[in-house]
Formats: C-alpha cells, structure tokens, sequence
C-alpha cells in the first residue's frame, strides 16, 4: 500500500490490518508513517513501515523484494499515493512542464513499476490483485485538475489494458475512485470544501476492504466507491 | 572445443536463441527462445524459481575489501565470502588478498554495521556474519548498501533490474537464477495457452564463484528452498498423468531433487539443498531442463550430466559454438528435454 501515511491510505492500511491481513505500508514521510504502523500493532495487527518515494526508480526493487520478504509473496498492491503538484492548482498552461512530469512519474510510472515488481509473482502463482486509486478528475474535465486528471486517466486506462493482459494469469485489475474526501491532499486543493459534505477516508477504507472480499467486481472495472454499497 | 562467448550485457527483449536438446532421440534442433511453448506438450509443468536476487555485493567502508552474502542461514546469519578490493571489471580470482577477519570484528558497508560471528578453520575468507539490524529496517539497509554482483565480462556494472527475472518475489537469491531471464510474458501467456502448468518454488540460488579454487571446490553452499505445497501437487499430479516436469535453471533441480531425496517425492516446506548432483545421478522428480550453457568442468554441466550423457553434451555445445551461442547470465539457454 502506498501513499499510507495518511487519508485513504492509512485508513486502508488501519481497514485492511484490522481483518487480518499483514501489510507493508509505504510512504515518503518516516515519522507519519510510524505513527500508522504502530498504532496498528497496538491493535493486534501485523503492519511493516518502508519509507519511499514511489517515483524513484532505484526504490523499486528493494520496495518489492522487502515487502515480500516480510509478509510473504505480495497478494494485494493498493496504488494509493498521488501529487497534485503546487496547491493552490493551476490553470494547465500556468502548469509547469516538470509539474506535470513530476505528477505522472509519482501517480502513473510509479504504479507502474512497482506493479510490473509485484504482479510477475502474481502472474505466475495465478492469483492477485491490483487496485489504482484514481479520481473522477480522470473522466470529468474540471479547470485547474489537468495534470492530475491526465495522470489519473492515464493510470485507469493502464489498468484497465492490464487487466485484459493478465486475465489468462488469474491477476485482477481495480480503478477505485474514492470520491471527495476530508483529506490533507483536499485539502490542499479545495480549502473552502465544508467537511461536513465530504466522505470519511475510513468510510471509503471500509467500502474498498468489502469490494475485495466480495471479489466479484469484474477485473478491469472502475467503482465509484463514493455510491458504491450504497445503494 | 572452442569456448563460448559470453553475453556482455541484458538481451535485447526476445532476441535469446535456445538449443533443444532431445536425450531420448539424441537430436539437437535450434529455436528462437519465444517457441519454447511450442516445444512442451499440453499437461507438461513448468517450474519457476521465484527468487528476487538481492544486492549481495557490499563494497566495505570499514575495510579494504568486499564481502559477498552467500547464504542465510535459519538464525538469520549470513554465510559470506571476503574478497580483495577491486571494481566488477577484476575477476574475482585477480583481486588482491582479502584482509584476514577476527570474530567479534564489527564491518561497515555505510550505515549498514555487521559483526563477524565465525570464520572458516580452512578458508579464512569464508564467515558468518550478524547485522545489526533485522525486518525492514535490514533490508532498507543492505538494499541502500549493497549491489547485485556484476561480472567481469560485462559491459557495465548489472544492476538489479538486470539480473531480476519477471517473476521474482522475496529476495532468497544472492546470484541471479537467470535461467528464467528470457521468459517474458509472452512466453508465460503462451505456456499457458498451450495447456502447459506453471508452478514455483523459491530456491535460494548461492554464489558462483569465490576467487580461490579451494574455497570454490566447497560451493554449492548449502542452500534453502521452500517448496509450497501446490507445486508438490502439481509435480505429483504432472507425473501421474504422464506429463514432463521442467525446471527452469539447476536452483529448480536441485530443491525438487532435495524434496525427493529427503521424502521419496518432492513435498511442501521448508528444506535445505545439500546434494551435488552430477553422472549417475537418477532424478526422481524432474524430467528436463530449461538452463543457460554450461561449459565442462563447471558444476552446472555436472548437474546436466544427470540429464543428458555426456557425449550429447558435447556434441550441444560444440553446436551451440558453431552457431554463436552466448554464455552466461544473460546467454541463449538450452532445453534438454526427452521428446
């Protein structure tokens, strides 16, 4: 699980921990991130803290190698961490071109490589999932979302072309888009947003954990999982 | 017999050539590596080993020298070998001398601090060493420190995204099991479609050389392997049905013949490889081979013996080296598979 210092990711590393399931949390921030993992293990679950930038290449194969070392052959890869770039957004041609590069090598390489890491092992055991966090920025042109609307519709067609690719290993292939939450990452974005209208990460943490239960989400498909369960 | 070349750099995708080697019919055909699907028959098992290959090479900051990890053993030690200073571009048997090590020594490679716990009565070079870190706190450490070994005969230092295969998942290998290098997944998914079975296992595939002749006539270190318990089915269920069990590199021989040896039929576990397998040795589990080329004298040739007579061998080889085979880790590979 990336991005799991805090918002949808530490709430589905706390979701995922809490029924069981052994998880490596990883995020850039030590301190954050230590203060997840150990309160999880307060509770009685297992959880294992890798400090990371996921855009950094070099990163990826000791990211892969020690959290399979550590929990076992990985079964579930949540990619979870994003960058918006500079907050307050911009309008694209006030956007920087290393903005952009910058956004698509943290939400759409970097998913990438890290899934090219795990999902091997996957292919061959016939079994795994991959689950990308993605955003209705990636369908809906909202003014000053640009990059991180191309970066999240990049990544929801890679997954959707992977999961056709990896069906015959037995490997599925999620787009969750959480739907507005009261994060620091919204925060950032929309500061006037009023909380009392946005989803608790820990309601949407909870949603995803049933979705993989369940497991009959068709590979490929994206959910919506601000409606989703809920109707 | 002229020696083979050696591959000096990570194959251009799909550009391996493989070498059918038929023992029963004692007939050699030359393929591109991407029909070996076509070369296995539907309910055939195709073995895998899953090892991620570590950066095993650590360049000391304490020491004028270089310590390779070899081995892990079940305390969480590690079986390592010390070797003279030098660059990847030094053979390991043209480094200078190894400084002599004492136990209770403390080595650094960075941040990364170990204690030498043992060293070898014979082989002076040959210790066991304690980290002062474990879980992940270890491996962010040694994968900070260290680097996958490299090779002489390359062009440029591998890296780990080099020697790791595609279908790699804890970090068990301290040399490349590069036998499945050339298995893309195009190849996966035409296995797969013709009807043949995948199964994996992770085999802790050690060292390949030391530098010094003595020390290298011990190796294979013992080396540990975790078969799980769907792939001994499968092995048993491939056999029943009349199917060929291929293994994909000698690590992959070795622990199903391990298994055999210890239980009559390889089984779910834990296990430690002590066997050298070689002529005369009859396998029990495995039916062919999927391996890179290995030249006489070298223990991987010894192990294809209990495969293929040796006058077969030779007679590949000597093929292989008229039709400009490559060598080494990132060389062709050879099926020795009966038809």
């Amino acid at each position: 699980m990336t991005g799991a210092s805090r918002g949808l990711g530490a709430a589905l590393g706390r979701a995922l921990a809490a029924q069981g399931t052994r998880v490596v949390l990883v995020a850039r921030g030590r301190a954050e991130l230590e203060a997840v993992t150990t309160a999880i293990r307060t509770q009685g679950g297992e959880a294992h803290a890798l400090v990371a930038d996921v855009a950094d290449k070099h990163a990826v194969h000791a990211l892969a190698a020690t959290a399979s070392e550590l929990v076992g052959p990985i079964e579930l890869l949540v990619n979870n961490a994003s960058e918006l770039g500079p907050t307050p957004l911009r309008l694209l041609f006030d956007t920087d071109c290393e903005t952009l590069e910058r956004v698509l090598e943290v939400n759409v390489i970097g998913p990438f490589r890290l899934a090219k890491a795990l999902g091997g092992a996957m292919a061959l055991r016939g079994r795994g999932t991959i689950v990308n966090v993605s955003s209705d920025a990636a369908v809906e042109p909202y003014a000053r979302w640009g990059a991180y609307a191309a970066s999240k519709a990049a990544l929801d067609q890679l997954g959707r072309v992977l999961a056709v690719e990896l069906a015959e290993h037995g490997v599925r292939v999620l787009s969750v888009d959480p739907g507005e939450m009261d994060t620091a990452m919204h925060r950032a974005a929309l500061p006037e947003a009023d909380p009392a209208t946005l989803l608790a990460p820990e309601t949407v943490a909870n949603r995803l954990v049933e979705l993989l239960e369940r497991g009959n989400v068709p590979s490929g498909s994206r959910v919506a999982l601000s409606s989703w369960g809920s109707s | 017999m002229t020696a083979l070349a050696p591959a000096t750099r990570p194959r251009a995708f799909g550009s391996e050539r493989l070498l059918a080697v038929d023992p029963a019919r004692g007939v050699l055909t030359h393929h591109r590596f991407a029909e070996l699907p076509a070369l296995l028959t539907p309910g055939d098992l195709v073995v895998v080993n899953d090892a991620a290959t570590l950066p095993s090479a650590l360049c000391l900051t304490s020491h004028d020298a270089e310590l390779r990890l070899a081995a892990r053993e079940p305390s969480g030690e590690f079986v390592a070998v010390a070797l003279g200073a030098g660059t990847f571009r030094l053979p390991t048997e043209a480094r200078g001398p190894a400084p002599s090590f004492t136990v209770g020594e403390r080595v650094a490679s960075g941040a990364l601090m170990a204690t030498i716990t043992a060293v070898d009565r014979d082989e002076p070079r040959l210790l066991r060493v304690r980290f002062e870190l474990d879980g992940a706190a270890l491996w962010a450490a040694l994968y900070a420190a260290g680097r996958a070994i490299s090779y002489s005969y390359l062009e440029q230092v591998a890296e780990l995204w080099d020697v790791n295969h595609r279908f790699a998942a804890r970090p068990w290998a301290f040399e490349t099991p590069s036998a499945a290098l050339p298995i893309t997944f195009e190849v996966l998914g035409g296995l797969r479609r013709r009807g043949v079975e995948l199964g994996f296992l992770t085999h802790a595939a050690g060292i390949s050389s030391t530098g010094a002749p003595a020390l290298d006539r011990r190796l294979p270190f013992p080396e540990r392997y975790e078969i799980p318990d769907e792939t001994a089915a499968r092995v048993a269920a491939t056999r029943a049905r009349g199917g060929r069990v291929v293994a994909v590199g000698t690590t992959v021989v070795r622990a199903l013949e391990s298994s055999a040896l210890e239980h009559g039929t390889p089984r779910g576990g834990v296990g430690e490889a002590r066997l050298v397998l070689g002529p005369g040795f009859r396998p029990r589990a495995v039916d062919g081979l999927l391996t890179g080329m290995h030249e006489p004298g070298t223990s991987h040739f010894a192990l294809l013996n209990a495969f293929a007579p040796r006058p077969l061998l030779e007679a590949a080889l000597a093929e292989a080296g008229r039709a400009g085979y490559l060598q080494h880790e990132f060389g062709d590979a050879c099926l020795i598979l009966p038809r």
